[in-house]
């Protein structure tokens, strides 16, 4: 039954006409959670005791950084569905995934670093977290070189799948040794990215951003895979019917 | 050899950079019988055979060796060999260095001597690869088909750079091969003429 | 007939190799050179106070030995595709991940090995206290194999590409990073006198971990290259 159902999304011209009529109700989502997310979060959240108006670049960090481990995951997932099944979605999906992450983590590392200097008092600190999401960071872009290293793109595929399956395996360990190098060599002084606890108010806007930024994902994703679909698909009898259809 | 081995493709496709280069190829081949797959470069032959290697997975269709899947067989590797457009000879060692580490991969048949003896490279026992001609590797190729127990034989332009004695050899080779229940595949541009063997075409 | 045991193979495999090391002899220097260039650039770049070069000789030695391993690892099948002995080891009997481990233990005993026997010296001209070295050799010994492991994924994957170098370094030193971290701070804790036991056990584990589950990732990589 999911099978089925599974087989029957991820024929292409099924999955271009729903993405389709889905993207506008996406996009309108996607304004009202920001938009929402935005105001509370700067606007009515209260001013942090202690670090003042600054935190609030928390609203787009610490979803950016949800986003970046996230995507890593649906990444190697879809990739795995296609190594496995052979769906040529969940490859497509795959690889549309991969630069979205990267901008996602390389936003979470430019606004860490931003937030790294009032706290700080230096763009960078080599804190544990900020230290993953640049490895992790260097893991998306070695998926974006490797399948754009390898010039039949169906291959391209599969290597960036197996890539990914060894970087997700690898995730957790990495993690956990940089926080463990952390500990180790930092010693008494605080991470102040640990956030003991956090104020109600501050809190229902940090979850809409983080709504917020799922839906920009799936819209960025729909939008990449259909591309992706219809340049490889281009031989195929559904675009020409399609070509049809807009004339 | 008296087992009989069976390989059949079904409505095999391939495409290649958005290129569709065949579809819906259908074959079987039996024992004792030579396909060969003609047509003109770009045509395919190549993709075809690294699909009917297993190397290269079939945009669609299924292949069988001996009524299994060649994905799932476990024997298929064990009974088949390819000889491309390398050797798949390490230069740096000696012709029997070569045969004895394909020996220690697979099931062995004929002693390396011998083989070198019907191939015509008796004596070059402990020659480097690198110092026998082009010919002599090719030949040396052929002879660790004839040392090892491969039934399929898949051959990619096996003639390239031999020269009219050289290519008798090897047509001699491939026909008693066939003729004692072996199977072959070949690619070849030029005019292959197998007189005493079933043979099978393929035109792409 | 005489048919062969995945033993017999696993062994042939890994002579061959040796052969082929032994019939190139001369390169075999090339990998050790490169970690001793690597080692004498920093006393020349940092200055020669000896307190200094103390305390930082093991993440020298350990960075000197990671762009060892990478920089020869990307030889670990390129010769095999080339002449196409690649397609001859896949199309045997046995599990291709098998033959890839017998690769990859070849390739270690020849590029990294030779590391070993070297480190203690390039330790002592780095000043480093003849307990520590012992240490530093039992991190080298149990992480390099995790090294060629890893990197062997990463050159299967790029086999198939005309410029993998730099390629090769971004898919391959993010996944280092924890070894590095285990191996030096097992050294750190010994300089310090802590007890290293459990770093070590940290690092059996991945090296386990390694011999397990790479060999898979690298056989899928190679027949996906041969397409």
């Amino acid at each position: 039954m999911f099978m089925r159902f599974i087989y029957k999304f991820s024929s292409p011209p099924y999955f271009y006409a729903i993405s389709g009529k889905m993207l506008p109700w996406l996009t309108a989502l996607f304004l009202v959670l920001l938009g929402y997310g935005l105001y509370g979060g700067l606007v009515t959240a209260p001013a942090d005791y202690q670090q003042g108006d600054s935190f609030r670049i928390i609203y787009v960090h610490v979803p950016a950084a949800w986003m970046s481990m996230f995507i890593y995951v649906v990444m190697a997932i879809s990739g795995g569905i296609g190594l496995i099944w052979r769906i040529k979605l969940a490859e497509i999906v795959s690889i549309s995934s991969a630069s979205v992450g990267a901008s996602f983590t390389f936003l979470a590392l430019v606004t860490g670093s931003l937030w790294g200097k009032p706290m700080w008092g230096t763009w960078w600190v080599w804190d544990a977290r900020l230290t993953s999401e640049l490895l992790l960071l260097f893991l998306y872009l070695g998926v974006i070189g490797l399948y754009s290293g390898i010039e039949d793109k169906r291959t391209a595929s599969r290597a960036v799948a197996i890539l990914a399956l060894v970087g997700v395996v690898n995730i957790p360990i990495i993690h956990y040794s940089v926080e463990w190098w952390n500990t180790l060599h930092q010693g008494a002084t605080v991470t102040k990215l640990d956030k003991p606890s956090i104020h109600i108010d501050m809190l229902i806007p940090l979850l809409f951003m983080a709504g917020a930024f799922k839906v920009y994902y799936l819209i960025a994703l729909l939008l990449r895979s259909r591309n992706e679909l219809l340049e490889r698909e281009q031989n195929a009898k559904w675009i020409d019917e399609l070509l049809e259809e807009v004339k | 050899m008296t087992n009989l081995n069976k390989l059949e493709a079904y409505q095999l496709s391939c495409v290649r950079d958005d290129r569709v280069l065949f579809s819906e190829l259908d074959f079987t081949l039996n024992s004792g019988h030579v396909l060969l797959i003609e047509g003109a470069n770009g045509a395919g032959k190549t993709s075809l055979l690294r699909i009917l290697t297993g190397f290269r997975r079939a945009e669609s269709g299924n292949l069988f060796w001996n009524e299994e899947l060649i994905e799932n067989s476990v024997h298929f590797y064990q009974d088949t060999a390819y000889i491309g457009h390398n050797n798949g000879l390490k230069v740096a060692l000696t012709a029997q260095e070569n045969l004895r580490y394909a020996q220690a991969l697979s099931s062995t048949t004929l002693s390396i001597d011998e083989a070198m003896a019907q191939v015509g490279l008796d004596g070059y026992q402990d020659t480097l690869v690198r110092l026998l001609s082009a010919g002599q590797q090719r030949r040396l190729a052929l002879a660790r088909l004839l040392c090892t127990h491969k039934p399929l034989w898949i051959l990619d332009e096996p003639f390239t750079s031999l020269d009219r004695a050289s290519i008798q050899l090897f047509e001699q080779f491939i026909e008693t091969h066939a003729n004692q229940g072996g199977l072959v595949i070949m690619t070849s541009h030029h005019e292959t003429q197998l007189p005493h063997t079933l043979m099978q075409k393929i035109h792409l | 007939m005489k048919t062969s045991s995945l033993l017999n193979a696993f062994g042939a495999v890994i002579k061959r190799d040796l052969l082929l090391a032994y019939r190139f002899r001369a390169e075999l220097i090339n990998p050790l050179a490169f970690f001793v260039m690597v080692i004498t650039l920093f006393p020349l770049a940092l200055g020669a106070e000896i307190a200094l070069l103390k305390r930082i000789a093991p993440a020298i030695i350990w960075v000197a030995a990671l762009l060892a391993s990478l920089m020869s690892i990307e030889n670990l099948f390129r010769a095999d595709y080339d002449d196409g002995s690649l397609e001859l080891m896949v199309m045997t009997p046995h599990p291709l991940s098998i033959l890839v481990m017998a690769k990859v233990m070849g390739h270690w005993l020849t590029s990294s090995v030779p590391l070993l026997f070297i480190a203690p010296l390039m330790g002592m001209m780095l000043h480093m206290d003849a307990d520590i070295i012992g240490v530093l050799m039992l991190t080298l010994l149990l992480g390099t194999p995790v090294l060629s492991l890893i990197g062997g994924i990463a050159v299967a994957l790029t086999l198939g590409l005309r410029k993998g170098g730099a390629l090769l370094a971004i898919l391959v030193l993010p996944l280092y990073v924890p070894i590095l971290i285990f191996a030096s701070s097992a050294i750190d804790a010994a300089m310090t006198g802590f007890p290293v036991s459990g770093h070590l056990s940290m690092m059996c584990a991945i090296l386990f971990l390694a011999l397990t589950l790479t060999p898979l990732p690298t056989a899928a990589a190679l027949k996906m290259s041969l397409s």
